[in-house]
């Protein structure tokens, strides 16, 4: 009911259209387009190194030969498996955290912003950085988590911000008064009512930690070969760029319109969901 | 020749939403025009249609003439010349009126100098002299004090200075005084009407609270569902009102002058202003509706004596003199049988002594620290024995919240005792305390927030069901449902699919799944319109009478507390100051706190209201962190100002506990020079006793 | 407020400490400086090397908690130790915090005030063409990272350059150390040119957007009714009250961009070869350079708890309900 009402003010919105449109495009391309393409990711053409594309390779081919077009979007699907991973673990974080900071207040809110305030000061680049060559061999999951650690806080502050306004709320009161246990009451009144706020951010940390992947792989410390990403391949792609165009054009242009299109979503979202927003 | 003439107003918002369906009046120099309806018929978005500050996306058609000179369609170079300078707007909520981040002298300057030509000094001198005239006092200090270091009262006294700043002909008040306490209210108003005499200017005065317009209107135009529905003069409109909404709307209201018997509501919520009935748009409320009245919306037609009236059966109404309890069904109560048993012989549900509880004063949201202490509840005591309604009454801010939110915690207090059913709060552990909250539950002000909007009706009347492990929820909740007077069927619709009203009634629900024996009130109808009003005070009395109910009931509105409570104490500051029976206090207050209070509430009579005799008091409520000395009330105490030196010593040095009058049963008053007296219906005319 | 800011530093000053040495135990236990002497051809004797590592206190043979006491000692004395090769990082130091400092100052202030200028005008000219040329353009412009930017904008002058046949915008390093005087400082500037539009870029539409929201949700506010019924114009009601109000929240902002700002300054330094504090941290890591990689944090951390510091004081400046009289 209500979220029928919230999608129908969604696709209101031309931007928030054009986003969904763009990224379900995005999303079919990625999975469906290697089974359309003549080559695997894992091929390697010996006769076409550093070739333009053509009819048979249709974004060229890379250094040892492999097929642009599948490794772009072997690359593409890993990129939108991070940005879902890592928005889901680092909101439902600062959901979690940001709740009880704010409804318990006292020591365990002093406690838990303390942690926020350090890890907003430790540059995350660097920590990432230092960690990930560890990682090496390991399972990317890791990277996830690394990610996820370094993009809940800011959120968790403004989840802890609303979280005291909605404590004092008439209904969280009476919840009090009934007697109902106080982490219950955090499940069951608090974050669902944040529940506007939390998905916009979850959208919007889709998109940033698809950049922050990419940023990451650009100075090696990302993914890890073999495995592939966006970031990676803009990486090697722009070593070349002047050279040879096509190896950076592609996974540049995929990223820029992957993020684009979420970031779109994200703010249509946050017009559809905010009563109180002027659209 | 009158200022503004509008004829025949509309206004559409996108979505088909015909806010205003044609609206036409005059209003004449010095002269007082009073529009009252419910929330939501369109009083607002008229006035701010005249001023030509609605939305862009407004459709606005008609014509709106001042001093003949159409204003609709007028571009802004023109526009600009005419607010603010012949026509001011007052508006509701005064602190978000004010721009936050610069002070009221600067503000009201501004409004001086956008249409004079003045240098910012003389500016700023003159905006100190309009402070002054509506009574600020220090006001060249407090000019330089921004919006939130104001009161309520003081930033409405403000705004009307940055009204009146460029002598205007014409003021809109919308519902300025909404927001402010009754004793400020009558402040207020007394300070239009000053403005008035200064200004010789006409007024559009807009409210819902129908005693308000009988002492300031000259005219009264009735609004429902975006039209106006009457218009006459104001004596007309209050005792001959000839059209069922006036009639059923006069009918509604409690009054502090005591008249018994249930209220008389109206059934029913206004229509969507997106979905309106094909004829009257009153018929589906209206109990004298004949099949004609689908037919056609009845247009405002002119009646005898200079009046209009759009209903088909006015004449009929005119020829046999119906009144609202005539026309509309009068609910009957059941009576209850605890209170025939004595109260000294009835047992105690709640006891409060000497309770008391402080706050660490913060100041700065940044930059936060701790300034002092507010006291807010600073040792009050009362009980409530088992039938009965304690209604606890006061100003914003004299801790009636606090009070009972310390009774809801069952926590032990910081000082004195909170006895609940027998059991002291500062030896519950924390199963006994669950057990005590079945009997003790709440009900709240807001009917909006205190509903979580993300779940459906059954699971929040459930909910403390379940909480208290019941089995049989569903059974429990329909039955639920049906006693406070809602369809079963609405069970899995959400709060916001609710009117106020029924909403209010969901809160009540719930407060009742666990069959408490005590309820706590929290102003529970001052957020609803009379007519919607009337139906939950009736719901409330007789879900008492029926249950065996004990009511806390806290409230500002003393006419609700009149029709509701048995007993009432008056609260000042953190202490109480006068307690008794309803009927010892209302009719013969003793305490010159109470007096004023009772004093500064309009009467939904213009006659009365005429000749009325009023106690003002001087300046705001002092801040609950810095209480006087002594008498907490004598910075503002009427009596106190005309005792002699040496008899006010001892208002100044000792603090006066509340001491049972002599001849009284059941009233006592915290004063030294304690006097009943009566001043409900004290005129000019009567003598002071 | 004296007392509360000094109570503020104390914190701020201690939160510094925890991040840089969380920093420094976390690079002394996971780099490996050997790895760079072990690699030497003729290969170095082992005793030879751990020798040259005790000297730089970066020995893995000693414990992670004992090379930590030793670190902190000398930095209480203001020196941050060696470089994996036996530089002073202090002095490694001195020549890049103000080429990064330069940077990022620039790059914060253009991208907070161009921001802010355009998300007000934005809001006021709301559904209209500019408005939405500007929403456009903030949307692809957030949708870049900095560094796509960063070597787009390089590559893009390198072929003007080309075209041209001389260098009209510089696209590498930070000056040209044969000019001197006047022609030095010009050649200075034109440095500057790309990467401070590459840094700010992200942030002018950033702040762009936040600013046109505030400036939407104070616009429906009853306080902009009021100015507009007292006789002021539309625009004057809009930017004398609405704008002034809705500064505050972008102010606040101000607090968190600087994270973001000092890991564009990583890319930008990187990709258009400064020398300065983002790039150094890139070659510390892949150099194994712990004392490095632990100056560094420190200055982020200073930098970051600064910028927090400076957004509250601002929002206090302009928002008389957060002062205390
Ligand atoms: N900007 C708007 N867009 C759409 N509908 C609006 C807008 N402003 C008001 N309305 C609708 O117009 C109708 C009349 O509103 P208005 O504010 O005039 O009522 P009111 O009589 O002043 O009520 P209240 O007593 O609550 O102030 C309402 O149904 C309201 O929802
Ligand atoms: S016209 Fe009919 S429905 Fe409307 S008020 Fe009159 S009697 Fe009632
Ligand atoms: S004690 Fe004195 S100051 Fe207080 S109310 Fe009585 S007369 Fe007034
Ligand atoms: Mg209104």
């Amino acid at each position: 009911m209500r979220s029928k009402v919230v999608l129908r003010r969604l696709f209101r919105n031309k931007q928030a259209r054009y986003g969904t449109v763009a990224l379900i495009l995005l999303i079919l391309l990625a999975y469906i387009g290697p089974y359309i393409g003549p080559y695997d990711w894992t091929d390697k053409d010996f006769l076409a190194f550093m070739s333009a594309p053509d009819g048979d390779h249709w974004w060229g081919t890379g250094a040892i030969g492999q097929d642009m077009y599948a490794v772009t979007l072997r690359g593409m699907q890993k990129s939108i498996i991070i940005g879902l991973l890592v928005a889901l673990i680092a909101t439902g974080l600062a959901a979690v955290v940001g709740a009880f900071a704010g409804y318990f207040g006292g020591w365990v809110d002093k406690v838990l912003m303390w942690g926020v305030d350090l890890l907003l000061v430790l540059p995350s680049f660097l920590i990432i950085a230092i960690i990930s060559p560890r990682l090496k061999g390991g399972t990317w999951l890791w990277f996830v988590v690394l990610l996820a650690a370094f993009t809940w806080m800011i959120t968790s502050r403004v989840v802890r911000s609303m979280t005291l306004s909605l404590r004092e709320r008439e209904y969280v009161l009476a919840a009090v008064y009934m007697g109902i246990p106080r982490w219950k009451i955090i499940f069951r009144h608090v974050v669902p009512n944040l529940s506007s706020l939390l998905i916009i951010d979850a959208t919007l940390n889709v998109s940033g930690a698809i950049i922050g992947e990419a940023a990451l792989s650009f100075f090696g410390f990302g993914i890890q070969p073999p495995d592939v990403s966006l970031g990676t391949l803009i990486a090697e792609g722009s070593r070349n760029a002047t050279g040879y165009p096509w190896l950076f054009a592609f996974p540049a242009g995929l990223l820029v319109l992957l993020v684009l299109s979420i970031n779109l979503i994200g703010d249509g979202l946050r017009d559809a969901l905010d009563p109180g927003s002027n659209s | 020749m009158s200022i503004l003439e509008v004829t025949d107003l509309t206004v559409t918002f996108p979505g088909g939403i015909q806010a205003v369906r044609g609206v036409s009046y005059e209003v004449e120099r010095g002269e007082v025009l009073g529009i009252v309806g419910e929330s939501g018929s369109g009083k607002s978005v008229t006035s701010l249609a005249i001023m030509g500050l609605l939305p862009r996306n407004a459709v606005v058609s008609g014509s709106v003439k001042l001093h003949g000179r159409e204003l609709l369609g007028m571009d802004e170079d023109e526009l600009i010349k005419v607010r603010g300078k012949a026509i001011s707007m007052i508006f509701q909520d005064p602190l978000s009126a004010f721009t936050p981040v610069y002070t009221i002298g600067d503000q009201v300057a501004e409004a001086v100098r956008v249409h004079q030509k003045m240098a910012k000094d003389k500016a700023a001198k003159r905006a100190v002299e309009l402070l002054d005239l509506v009574g600020i006092p220090n006001p060249h200090l407090r000019a330089k004090a921004f919006p939130h270091e104001f009161s309520g009262g003081m930033r409405q006294r403000a705004m009307i200075a940055m009204a009146i700043a460029n002598d205007p002909d014409l003021l809109i008040c919308d519902e300025p005084t909404t927001a402010l306490d009754v004793t400020i209210q009558a402040q207020v108003l007394e300070v239009l009407k000053t403005a008035q005499q200064e200004t010789g200017a006409g007024i559009v005065m807009i409210t819902h609270d129908l005693g308000v317009i009988a002492g300031m209107a000259d005219r009264v135009l009735v609004m429902y569902a975006g039209r106006p529905v009457e218009q006459g003069s104001v004596d007309d409109i209050y005792y001959r009102p000839r059209m069922p909404y006036t009639m059923g709307l006069l009918a509604s209201i409690p009054r502090v002058d005591g008249e018994e018997g249930p209220l008389v509501p109206i059934e029913g919520n206004p229509p969507s202003p997106s979905a309106l009935p094909p004829g009257c748009p009153f018929a589906p409320r209206c109990p004298m509706k004949v099949d004609m009245c689908d037919d056609e919306e009845p247009p405002l037609t002119p009646f005898a004596g200079g009046r209009q009236v759009a209903c088909i059966r006015s004449h009929e109404i005119e020829h046999k003199g119906l009144t609202g309890a005539d026309v509309f069904p009068v609910p009957v109560i059941p009576p209850s049988d605890v209170v025939r048993v004595p109260r000294a012989e009835r047992s105690t549900v709640l006891q409060l002594d000497g309770m008391i509880r402080h706050y660490p004063l913060m100041k700065g949201a940044v930059f936060k620290r701790r300034v002092g202490t507010v006291y807010a509840v600073d040792g009050i005591s009362f009980d409530v024995a088992e039938g009965e309604t304690l209604a606890l009454v006061g100003e914003s801010g004299c801790g009636k919240t606090t009070t009972l939110q310390q009774i809801m915690q069952l926590e032990p207090p910081q000082g004195g005792r909170v006895v609940v059913l027998g059991k002291d709060s500062a030896k519950l552990d924390k199963d006994a305390r669950k057990a005590l909250r079945r009997d003790l539950q709440i009900v709240f002000q807001d009917p909006m927030a205190a509903l979580d909007p993300r779940m459906p009706v059954s699971d929040i009347i459930a909910e403390p069901l379940r909480a208290h492990g019941r089995k049989d929820v569903r059974a429990r909740v329909a039955e639920l449902l049906e006693l406070v007077g809602l369809s079963p069927e609405h069970a899995e619709r959400y709060p916001q699919q609710f009117s106020g009203g029924q909403r209010q009634r969901i809160g009540i629900a719930r407060a009742l799944a666990l069959e408490p024996k005590l309820l706590v009130l929290d102003e529970p109808v001052s957020a609803l319109d009379v007519s919607i009003q009337a139906g939950v005070i009736n719901l409330l009395e007789e879900l008492k009478n029926t249950l065996g109910l004990s009511y806390l009931f806290v409230a500002h509105d003393l006419a609700v507390v009149r029709h509701l409570a048995d007993r009432v104490a008056v609260m000042y500051l953190g202490r109480i100051a006068e307690i008794g029976t309803v009927e010892n206090v209302y009719d013969h207050p003793a305490h010159p706190y109470t007096q004023a209070l009772l004093s500064a509430i309009p009467l939904p009579d213009p006659e009365m209201e005429r000749t009325r005799k009023r106690i003002l008091l001087e300046g705001d409520l002092p801040s609950p962190a810095d209480p006087p000395s002594g008498c907490r009330f004598r910075t503002r105490c009427p009596k106190f100002a005309q005792l002699s030196e040496a008899d006010r010593r001892i208002c100044v040095d000792e603090e006066p506990s509340v001491a049972r009058l002599a001849n009284a049963v059941d009233h006592g008053a915290a004063c030294h020079y304690a006097e009943e007296i009566e001043v409900i219906t004290a005129s000019d005319d009567q003598e002071e006793k | 407020m004296g007392k509360y800011l000094l109570r503020r530093l104390a914190i701020n000053a201690i939160l510094v400490v925890i991040a840089a040495s969380l920093a420094y135990v976390l690079a002394a236990s996971t780099m490996n400086p050997r790895a760079a002497y072990q690699a030497r051809q003729p290969p170095i004797a082992e005793s030879v090397i751990d020798a040259t590592l005790d000297a730089y206190n970066l020995n893995d043979k000693t414990p992670v908690i004992v090379r930590y006491g030793t670190w902190a000692k000398s930095v209480i004395t203001g020196d941050f130790g060696k470089t994996w090769n036996g530089g002073s990082v202090n002095d490694e130091m001195g020549r890049r915090i103000f080429v990064s400092l330069r940077l990022l100052l620039i790059g914060t202030l253009a991208g907070f005030v161009i921001g802010v200028a355009f998300g007000a005008f934005s809001a006021v000219r709301q559904y209209k063409l500019s408005d939405r040329l500007i929403g456009v353009s903030s949307f692809v412009i957030m949708a870049l990272p900095v560094f796509l930017l960063a070597t787009l904008l390089a590559m893009a002058t390198y072929n003007l350059n080309d075209a041209l046949g001389f260098t009209l915008i510089e696209y590498t390093g930070e000056y040209n150390p044969k000019l001197a005087g006047w022609d030095q400082f010009v050649n200075r500037l034109n440095h500057l040119i790309l990467p401070t539009i590459s840094l700010s870029l992200g942030s002018i539409a950033f702040y762009s957007r936040i600013q046109r929201n505030m400036m939407l949700d104070v616009l429906g506010q009853d306080f902009v009714r009021t100015a507009m019924a007292k006789g002021l114009r539309r625009r004057t009601a809009l930017t004398k009250h609405a704008l002034r109000t809705a500064l505050i929240p972008s102010a606040t902002y101000f607090a968190f961009a600087f994270g973001t700002m000092f890991t564009g300054a990583i890319f930008t330094e990187k990709i258009f070869a400064w020398h300065g504090m983002g790039a150094w941290l890139v070659d510390a890591i892949n150099a194994n350079d712990v004392n490095s990689v632990a100056a560094v944090t420190f200055f982020t951390a200073v930098c970051v708890l600064f910028a927090a510091f400076l957004s509250d004081l601002l929002v206090a400046a302009l928002d008389p309900r957060v002062r205390v009289s």
